[in-house]
C-alpha cells in the first residue's frame, strides 16, 4: 500500500468504491468515477478496486480493456473530441482527422509527449448541424474545415502559452 | 411534498397552474445538445440578466428547455404567448428583444425564422411553419417545460396517466391497451411492446425488472437523447406504468456516458420523481413500490443489444449471447426483465392516458404512431423530427430538410445506423416505417436518417460502416468478427483502386454467411450497409474496379485534382485556401494544380465558386 499512496490518492479511490456500496456491480460506475478523477486509470487504483470489490483481477482488466470509454494512458490537458458519426463523416471529417493528426503528430486515440493535446474519436456529439465537428471540453468548434481546424490548434497553444516552435 | 393520491396529484396541479399564470411571459432558450454547442448558455444568461436589470424576473418566466429541433438555426429563443421565435441568437441581442419584444409587444423581424415574420404566422406556429409537417406527440413538451422541474411537468398533465394506471386500471388492463395500441419497440427491431410485456407479466418470480435503454450507439443519431435531456420525466413516467403492468420493482436506465446532459438531467429528475412520491414505497398511495437507478454505459455499441446491455448492467464486459434464451424470462441478474428504448417508454403515457384508438389514428395500419428522426448530414436544415410513421423519404428530405445544400443533387439516404442500410433517390417515395424499410434491404433502426449527395460515395460509406463495427464487434463469435475483417479488407482494396472482379461476389457470399451464422444482431445486421450499396449502387463499386475511378471524388488513391479552365476566373480562392502551395496563378487567368505537391486535402474542391476544379 505504500508504494500505492505515493501514485495516487487511495483514500479518494476508496471514497469512490465507498459511495457505489463495494458492489462488483458497480465496477463500471467506479471506472468511469476514477477516470473522471484523473483523466485516466491509473493502473495501482485498478488493483485496489479488485481487493476491495473481491473480484479478480482479470476480471477489471477485462472491463477496462473492453469498454472505448476507458483509457490507461493520461489525456492531454487539451482533450480533443472529433466527431466521426456518420454526419460528419459525409460532411468530410476524415480530412480533419488528417489534418490534426499529422499537426501533433499522433495518431487519434492517443496524447502528445509533452502532455498537452490528446486525440479521440467520438460518433455523434449531437452536433450534425455544424458538422464537422470537434468538441474541446464543454466548447464546441463546428462547420470545420482544413485550415479552421489548424487554427484552432495555434489558438489553444497560444491560451496554454508554449510555443512549440 | 410527497403526493399520496390522485385527488392530491389534481390539486397539485391546479396549485401549480395557478402559481405559472402570474407570469406574463415565458421566454424559453433551448438546451438541447445543438444549440448548447451554439453557446445558447450565454443567450440564456443575456436574457437573465437583462430581464433583472429591468425588473422584469418576477413576471417574465425564463427557463432553459431541451432540444426544440431546429438546430441548424440554433441558438433558438421562444417567446410565449404569441409564439414568437428568434432563430441563432446572439447574446448581444438579449437588450433589444427583451426591450421591443418582451416590454413593447413588437416583433423584431430580421431575428425571426423565415415564414414566420407577421404576428399572425408567429401565432399560429404551432405545427405548422417551425415544424411542416410534423405531428410532435412525444416532443411537444420538448421546448415548452423546464426539464429541472417536476412541477412543470406536472403543469403540463404529467404524471396523469401513471394515476390512471394505477387507480382505474389492472395491470393486465395495462397490457391489453399497449397490446391494442399496437406499439412496436422504438430501439430499432420493432418488437410488438404489448407482447414482450405479456410474457414477462405471465412469468411468477419475486423479482422483475424493467429497463430502459438509452445507449443510442448509432452513430449520427440524437433522438433519445433529446427525449432525456429534454423530457425526462416522460420516460420515468411510461417505466413506472410499464413496472406495475408486468410486476416489476426495480427500474435501470442503461444511459450513454457521452451523454453528459442526460444523464444530468434524468438523475434530478429521478430525485425529483422520488420526492414528490411517484417512485418508491406506496407510488401515490396504491400500494405499489417502484424504484430506478442509473446506469452508465461505457461507450460500446454492442452494449446497446439486450443481452449485452445486461451483462454491463452487471458490471461486466458487454457481450452478447445466444437468443434462444429469452431475457423476459432470464435477464438481469437472471430474472425476468422487459427493455425498451428510450422512445418506446415515451409513447406509453399517452396511450394509456388517451387510448390506443386515438394513438393507432396516427402512422400506418403495422406501424402505428410517430417516430422521432433526427435528419442529418448533407442537408440543408439537420433537425429533430417528429412525423406519423408512413410519411415518405421525400417529404422528409425535400419539404422538412429543405433538400441538399450547394445545389448539389440528392442521392441517397442512410437509415438504421451501421445495422441499415442506402437508399437511393429512385425509392424516396417509400412510405417510412418498419416494415417498408426492411422490404426495401435496410432498417428502421433508432431513427437516424443520413442524407447524401452526389459528393458522397457509396463504396466510401460502406467501408466507413464495416470499420465502425470492426471495432465495435465484441469478437466473441467468429462470423462476425473475421467476416466483418474481412469485408474490410476487400473494400479498402475497391477504394484503393485495388479491386478485382471477384470482389462483390465475395462480399455478397461473406454477407449471407454473416448473416447466417452471427450471434447476435450486430453481426447478423452488419453486412447491411454493404449489400444495400452493392443492390443499389452496384455501378458505383464496378467504376471504383473496373475503371480506376471513384465518381464522386471521395477515394483519394483514385483522384486528382485539376483546374477546368474554361470555369476558372482566376479568383486565386484556391491558391490561398492551399496548404502546401499546389494551387497556384496569376490573378484573373486560369490557375492550376501540381499534382505532385497536392495532396488530396478538398480544400479548393470546398472554396472554389465556379465549379472550377475537377477530381
Ligand atoms: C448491435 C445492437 C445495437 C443496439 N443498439 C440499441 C440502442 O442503442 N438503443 C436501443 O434502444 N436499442 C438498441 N438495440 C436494440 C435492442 O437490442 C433491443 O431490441 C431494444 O432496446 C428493445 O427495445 P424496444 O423493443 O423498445 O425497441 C441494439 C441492438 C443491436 C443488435
Ligand atoms: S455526426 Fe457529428 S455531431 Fe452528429
Amino acid at each position: 500500500m505504500a508504494i500505492l499512496a505515493n501514485e495516487i490518492d487511495i483514500d479518494l479511490v476508496d471514497r469512490i468504491i465507498d459511495r457505489s456500496g463495494s458492489d462488483p456491480e458497480a465496477l463500471i460506475g467506479i471506472l468511469q468515477d476514477i477516470q473522471t478523477e484523473w483523466h485516466y486509470l491509473p493502473l495501482p487504483a485498478l488493483s485496489h478496486i479488485a481487493d476491495r470489490l473481491g473480484i479478480p483481477y482479470n476480471r477489471v482488466w477485462a472491463v477496462v480493456t473492453f469498454y472505448e470509454a476507458f483509457t490507461l494512458e493520461p489525456l492531454g490537458k487539451y482533450h480533443i473530441q472529433i466527431c466521426t458519426g456518420t454526419a460528419c463523416h459525409v460532411r468530410g471529417v476524415a480530412e480533419i482527422v488528417r489534418a490534426l493528426e499529422d499537426e501533433l503528430m499522433i495518431e487519434t486515440g492517443h496524447t502528445t509527449p509533452d502532455g498537452e493535446f490528446s486525440l479521440e474519436c467520438a460518433h455523434c456529439l449531437g452536433a450534425c448541424s455544424m458538422g464537422p465537428v470537434i468538441a474541446v471540453g464543454d466548447e464546441f468548434f463546428g462547420h470545420l474545415t482544413r485550415s479552421k481546424a489548424l487554427e484552432i490548434i495555434e489558438e489553444l497553444r497560444k491560451r496554454s502559452g508554449v510555443d512549440l516552435k | 411534498m410527497k403526493i399520496t393520491s390522485p385527488a392530491k396529484l389534481r390539486d397539485t396541479r391546479n396549485d401549480l397552474s395557478g402559481r405559472q399564470a402570474e407570469f406574463s411571459l415565458t421566454v424559453t432558450v433551448c438546451g438541447g445538445t445543438g444549440c448548447r454547442s451554439s453557446k445558447s448558455l450565454a443567450v440564456f444568461n443575456a436574457f437573465n440578466k437583462e430581464l433583472a436589470k429591468r425588473g422584469l424576473s418576477d413576471s417574465v418566466r425564463l427557463i432553459m428547455s431541451g432540444c426544440h429541433g431546429l438546430c441548424e438555426k440554433g441558438p433558438n429563443v421562444l417567446i410565449e404567448p404569441g409564439s414568437i421565435y428568434y432563430c441563432r441568437v446572439k447574446p448581444e441581442w438579449a437588450n433589444e428583444i427583451v426591450e421591443s419584444t418582451i416590454q413593447k409587444g413588437e416583433l423584431i423581424e430580421k431575428y425571426m425564422l423565415i415564414g414566420l415574420k407577421t404576428k399572425e404566422s408567429a401565432g399560429n406556429q404551432n405545427g405548422s411553419q417551425v415544424h411542416p409537417y410534423q405531428v410532435r406527440e412525444i416532443l411537444k413538451n420538448n421546448g415548452k417545460i423546464d426539464p429541472l422541474d417536476i412541477g412543470d411537468y406536472i403543469t403540463h398533465g404529467g404524471y396523469e396517466s401513471l394515476s390512471k394506471a394505477l387507480f382505474e386500471l389492472s395491470p393486465e388492463n395495462v397490457i391489453e391497451e399497449i397490446k391494442k395500441s399496437r406499439l412496436r419497440g422504438r430501439g430499432g427491431g420493432g418488437f410488438p411492446t404489448g407482447r414482450k410485456w405479456e410474457s414477462c407479466r405471465k412469468i411468477q418470480a419475486d423479482s422483475k425488472w424493467v429497463i430502459c435503454n438509452a445507449d443510442e450507439g448509432d452513430p449520427g443519431a440524437f433522438m433519445d437523447r433529446s427525449v432525456l435531456e429534454g423530457n425526462p420525466h416522460v420516460v420515468i413516467e411510461g417505466m413506472i406504468i410499464g413496472a406495475y403492468a408486468v410486476g416489476a420493482h426495480g427500474g435501470r436506465v442503461y444511459v450513454r456516458n457521452e451523454y453528459p446532459l442526460a444523464v444530468h438531467n434524468l438523475t434530478v429528475a429521478i430525485e425529483q420523481a422520488r420526492k414528490w412520491g411517484f417512485i418508491g414505497e406506496n407510488i401515490l398511495g396504491s400500494g405499489f413500490n417502484f424504484d430506478i437507478r442509473i446506469n452508465r454505459g461505457g461507450g460500446a455499441f454492442v452494449c446497446g443489444e439486450s443481452t449485452a446491455l445486461m451483462a454491463s448492467l452487471e458490471g461486466k464486459p458487454g457481450e452478447p449471447r445466444a437468443k434462444y434464451i429469452h431475457t423476459v424470462e432470464h435477464g438481469y441478474r437472471d430474472e425476468p426483465t422487459v427493455l425498451n428504448n428510450v422512445e418506446t417508454w415515451a409513447n406509453v403515457p399517452g396511450i394509456v392516458l388517451y387510448g390506443a384508438d386515438k394513438f393507432r389514428e396516427l402512422g400506418t395500419e403495422g406501424s402505428p404512431g410517430t417516430k422521432i428522426f433526427s435528419l442529418v448530414g448533407k442537408i440543408n436544415n439537420s433537425r429533430l423530427v417528429e412525423i406519423p410513421m408512413g410519411t415518405t423519404l421525400r417529404r422528409l428530405v425535400e419539404d422538412i430538410g429543405g433538400g441538399v445544400p450547394n445545389k448539389k443533387k440528392v442521392k441517397a439516404v442512410q437509415t438504421g445506423g451501421p445495422s441499415g442500410g442506402c437508399l437511393p433517390e429512385s425509392l424516396f417515395d417509400l412510405q417510412v416505417d418498419f416494415d417498408a424499410l426492411t422490404e426495401a434491404g435496410s432498417m428502421m433502426g433508432s431513427g437516424g436518417i443520413i442524407v447524401m449527395d452526389e459528393d458522397t460515395c457509396m463504396v466510401d460509406v460502406a467501408h466507413y460502416f464495416i470499420k465502425f463495427l470492426v471495432s465495435e464487434s465484441c469478437g466473441k463469435c467468429t462470423p462476425c468478427r473475421e467476416g466483418l475483417k474481412e469485408m474490410d479488407r476487400i473494400l479498402g482494396k475497391i477504394t484503393k483502386g485495388e479491386g478485382e472482379s471477384g470482389d462483390l461476389n465475395y462480399l455478397e457470399e461473406l454477407g449471407e454467411w454473416m448473416k447466417a451464422g452471427s450471434l447476435c444482431a450486430l453481426g447478423s445486421s452488419a453486412p447491411n450497409p454493404v449489400l444495400s450499396t452493392l443492390n443499389y449502387f452496384r455501378d458505383e463499386y464496378m467504376m471504383h474496379i473496373a475503371d480506376n475511378k471513384c465518381p464522386a471524388g471521395v477515394c483519394k488513391n483514385l483522384i486528382e485534382y485539376h483546374v477546368i479552365e474554361k470555369n476558372c476566373t482566376g479568383c486565386t480562392l484556391c491558391a490561398k485556401v492551399c496548404p502546401t502551395g499546389a494551387a497556384s496563378g496569376v490573378t484573373k487567368q486560369p490557375h492550376s494544380i501540381d499534382t505532385v505537391l497536392c495532396i488530396k486535402c478538398d480544400e479548393c474542391y470546398k472554396a472554389c465558386k465556379f465549379e472550377a476544379i475537377g477530381k
